[in-house]
């Protein structure tokens, strides 16, 4: 029983990250009283990523400042069923944000729509390799909706960021410099690509030497005065080299706070409110209809918020728990293959190989933005034949600098000494001097890679943690290792000094230690069936309709590239469809 | 121990282990005789005060620290090491910092061994594991050498150093590899970060390296490929290097 119960309201958003924000920016026009819930504290350009203060890799880089606290909260962890799971204790692989603008606002800024290939990954697979393609125990799926029908939601988000990028495919016509694999795009990026980098320059050459198509990586970094369809106006990028992991004090870099909250606070009909920790979704008693949701406040008293529409935009870990700790959807059961919610997890699968340069090739690698990156999309997903290469999925590969952090970013050969006046040496003679060539690649969903409430751990509030099982499979391991000799053909010609190559082997297990990437994906599926969805196309609920799920959770299998242009226009045609069909005739918009 | 003097014209490193000595507090140093160290003003590091007194760890961490710091990250023809820029002080206040006392961590039991891949398993916290370490380390040395390890000869505690890298050294209470760990990843955050946090006084890893600082805004730069950046660091406190 709730201490304290809240006068109701129409619409309570739970997570205020990027799909929350603009979920509650689409739907503040219509007169709805709109509550959205934050668990973590409250953050804007100024004062909270002021500039110098914010250049400070050891609390933004290191101890991870704008992060989700994991002595309050993490994941559990296990390879297979047979393992019992441990704690993610100290984070390292992948990094769940908190707060206002979320995982939104210390993300790196890469801005990819997916290939039409990656939405219709299963069917795809079969027409051109037959069904016996696919291994028994992945449960690749499709997409529910066309890349047609997402196009105009794509472009609103890349205007919504002031996205940089070259376009490759206008309406079909390829477009020299951009990227010749994309699905046509009805309009340009709204500001110029960012500049090449000399490791991007190096990359580029040797890529093209080979017969590949590199093109720079479409970035929501603002190039040129921008001002977006919300009436807000960016700032225009001064490759400072503090994106990832930090907020970006020059209003640049695409997130709530640069692109959509200022939008949002003229609206009285709008109200956020911080230190709201959501603990279960309440349903009324037939389970299939939710009366709102219960949370935690700063002073720790439990409150019940009424609403008459729940909308899940919490990180894709935390929905995917939720769901699970209010019952909403059946679990996953991987005995029997029976029940959704948990269901295809998925990661990415990244590689990459150091160079190491002399003297006299300067990388500067301090002046970068998260997304300067010289990338070759020609191993991607369906954009090359597999028939002969036994695995579903593929890769982007790329010349890319993030910033030049000294403490993390840090390159030094592997024969350098790793203390005394030996590593002084390394770092002077390495740290401007040496550059990366890596992928990032796609991950298939199995039966056996899936989350769950895990029976032992919990969090400060007492819930079950949620329990990841994962491993790396043999499609991904075989896919990575055949990247990894694109990639290396691409260094060789590249001909550095020295180079050390750091791709997975096909014995490779999960490592939550190292930083890979924080695209963890699915668990809470979007589909055409509910016997292998949560979600339909429009991420509602097919179990309880006035739940609405929002974010990577809903990704069948996870995709080569970085997935935030996918979520937030996923968000965007969702919050159209509540907008414009369910609040006429609140109820399932797609039968069962 | 016995140092050389200072018209001896001892090595550099030396030079400097001595002047980090001379920073340990007045009350540690008097019990123990090492006063004789104590610099004039003038030879003073120029980074750090010297009149920092540790939060966290007592004399004799105090000491070892020191030493081993000068040890992972000396001062040498590259520029100065780690104890003149300040690191212990930085390690020191991040010991009475959350993550000192583990609270960024999930640090809820139950706890188990397991595989490497499933990362950090050991319910000690910084603290817990710098005060059980140093420990570890100097009861070695005192039944190695009858000393304890800032009293040895720089070979020595080299070998003591590479002896806890290697998880040689270990007692009930803790592995030496995951001490040593910590010690030399803490080194490196407080030589390579942001003065504010006590280490990098002169800025001088930034200097060495080539990074410039917290001046973010390289458009310039990014225009220019493959030229060197022509400005020196600066710290998020307008600090600039010496």
């Amino acid at each position: 029983m709730a201490a304290v119960k809240k006068a109701p309201v129409d619409v309570v958003i739970v997570g205020f990250g990027w799909t929350g924000s603009l979920m509650a920016m689409e739907l503040a026009s219509s007169g709805l009283n709109i509550v959205a819930l934050e668990r973590g504290e409250n953050r804007d350009t100024y004062p909270d990523f002021s500039y110098p203060r914010i250049a400070d890799e050891l609390t933004y880089g290191i101890r991870l400042k704008l992060f989700q606290n994991a002595s309050k909260e993490t994941v559990t962890v296990r390879h297979t069923t047979q393992e019992t799971a441990l704690p993610y204790r100290r984070f390292g692989s992948f990094l769940p944000g908190d707060g206002v603008g979320g995982a939104g606002t210390h993300w790196n800024g890469q801005l990819w729509r997916p290939l039409e290939a990656d939405l219709k990954m299963r069917s795809t697979v079969i027409e051109k390799y037959g069904a016996d393609f696919i291994p028994k125990d992945m449960t690749v799926q499709d997409y529910p909706f066309t890349y047609d029908e997402m196009e105009p939601y794509f472009d609103k988000f890349e205007k919504i960021c002031g996205a940089a990028g070259q376009v490759g495919n206008l309406n079909g016509e390829k477009v020299e410099g951009g990227n010749p694999f994309e699905s046509p795009r009805k309009n340009g990026y709204p500001t110029k690509p960012l500049e090449t980098l000399y490791a991007g320059e190096l990359f580029s050459k040797a890529a093209k030497q080979l017969g590949y198509h590199p093109f720079e990586c479409p970035a929501a970094n603002c190039t040129e005065a921008w001002t977006n369809p919300y009436n807000v106006q960016l700032g225009v990028c001064n490759y400072c080299g503090y994106c990832e992991r930090f907020g970006c004090f020059n209003y640049s870099k695409g997130s709530p706070q640069s692109c959509v909250i200022p939008a949002l606070k003229p609206f009285s009909n709008f109200e956020l409110r911080t230190q709201a920790h959501v603990i279960r979704v309440n349903t009324d008693s037939s389970g299939k209809k939710a009366t709102g949701v219960t949370y935690i406040d700063a002073q720790g008293n439990e409150v019940e918020q009424p609403a008459d529409l729940v909308i899940l935009s919490a990180f894709q870990l935390h929905n995917v728990r939720l769901l699970l700790l209010s019952k909403i959807g059946k679990p996953y059961d991987p005995q029997t293959g029976d029940g959704v919610v948990g269901r295809n997890y998925a990661y990415q699968m990244t590689g990459g190989i150091k160079l190491f340069y002399d003297n006299d090739n300067w990388f500067n690698p301090f002046a970068a933005t998260g997304a300067t990156s010289t990338v070759i999309d020609d191993f991607n997903a369906e954009n090359f034949d597999h028939s002969k290469v036994g695995f579903v999925g593929g890769a982007t590969i790329s010349a890319a600098f993030s910033g030049g952090r000294p403490i993390q970013q840090m390159g030094i050969p592997k024969d350098a000494p790793r203390w005394g006046s030996g590593w002084k040496q390394a770092i002077k003679d390495n740290y401007l001097h040496n550059m990366n060539v890596g992928s990032s690649g796609s991950v298939m969903p199995y039966k056996q890679c899936y989350l769950d409430l895990d029976p032992t751990y919990r969090d400060i509030y007492g819930q079950p943690l949620l329990r990841m099982t994962f491993d790396w499979q043999q499609n991904e391991l075989k896919m990575t290792n055949f990247i990894k000799d694109k990639a290396e053909e691409i260094v060789k010609v590249m001909n550095p000094k020295h180079y050390e190559v750091g791709f997975k082997t096909l014995n490779s297990h999960y490592d939550v230690r190292p930083y890979q990437s924080t695209h963890t994906t699915g668990g809470a599926v979007m589909g055409d069936d509910p016997r292998t969805s949560v979600v339909n196309k429009f991420l509602q609920s097919w179990d309880v309709p006035n739940v609405f799920v929002t974010g990577a959770c809903c990704f069948p299998q996870n995709l080569a590239y970085n997935p935030t242009g996918i979520v937030c226009a996923t968000a965007l045609f969702a919050a159209d469809a509540i907008r414009n069909r369910y609040l006429a005739n609140p109820g399932p918009l797609v039968q069962a | 121990m016995s140092l050389k003097k200072p018209e001896e014209q001892p090595s550099g490193r030396r030079r400097f282990l001595q002047k980090s000595l001379s920073l340990i507090p007045l009350a540690a140093a008097a019990s123990t005789g090492v006063v004789s160290l104590s610099s004039p003003a003038a030879d003073k590091p120029q980074g750090v005060l010297s009149d920092y007194v540790p939060a966290y760890f007592n004399d004799k961490e105090w000491k070892f620290l020191l030493a081993a710091l000068d040890r992972l990250i000396p001062a040498d023809a590259n520029g100065p090491g780690a104890v003149s820029e300040g690191v212990q002080v930085f390690i020191d206040k991040q010991m009475e910092l959350p993550y000192g006392y583990g609270r960024l961590w999930y640090m809820q039991g139950p706890f188990a061994d397991s595989i490497p891949e499933m990362g950090y398993q050991s319910h000690l916290v910084p603290r817990d594991t710098y005060r059980l370490g140093i420990a570890l380390a100097d009861q070695h040395c005192q039944q190695q050498y009858q000393k304890d390890f800032y009293q040895l000869e720089t070979a020595q505690q080299e070998e003591v150093l590479h002896a806890l890298e290697a998880d040689k050294l270990r007692n009930d209470a803790i592995h030496g590899k995951q001490f040593f760990e910590q010690l030399l990843e803490n080194a490196k955050e407080g030589y390579l970060a942001d003065p504010i946090h006590g280490g990098n006084q002169t800025l001088a890893s930034w200097k060495m390296i080539g990074f410039p600082g917290a001046r973010a805004d390289f458009v310039d730069t990014v225009q220019q490929p493959n030229k060197p950046y022509p400005l020196g660091p600066v710290s998020i406190s307008s600090k600039r290097s010496v």
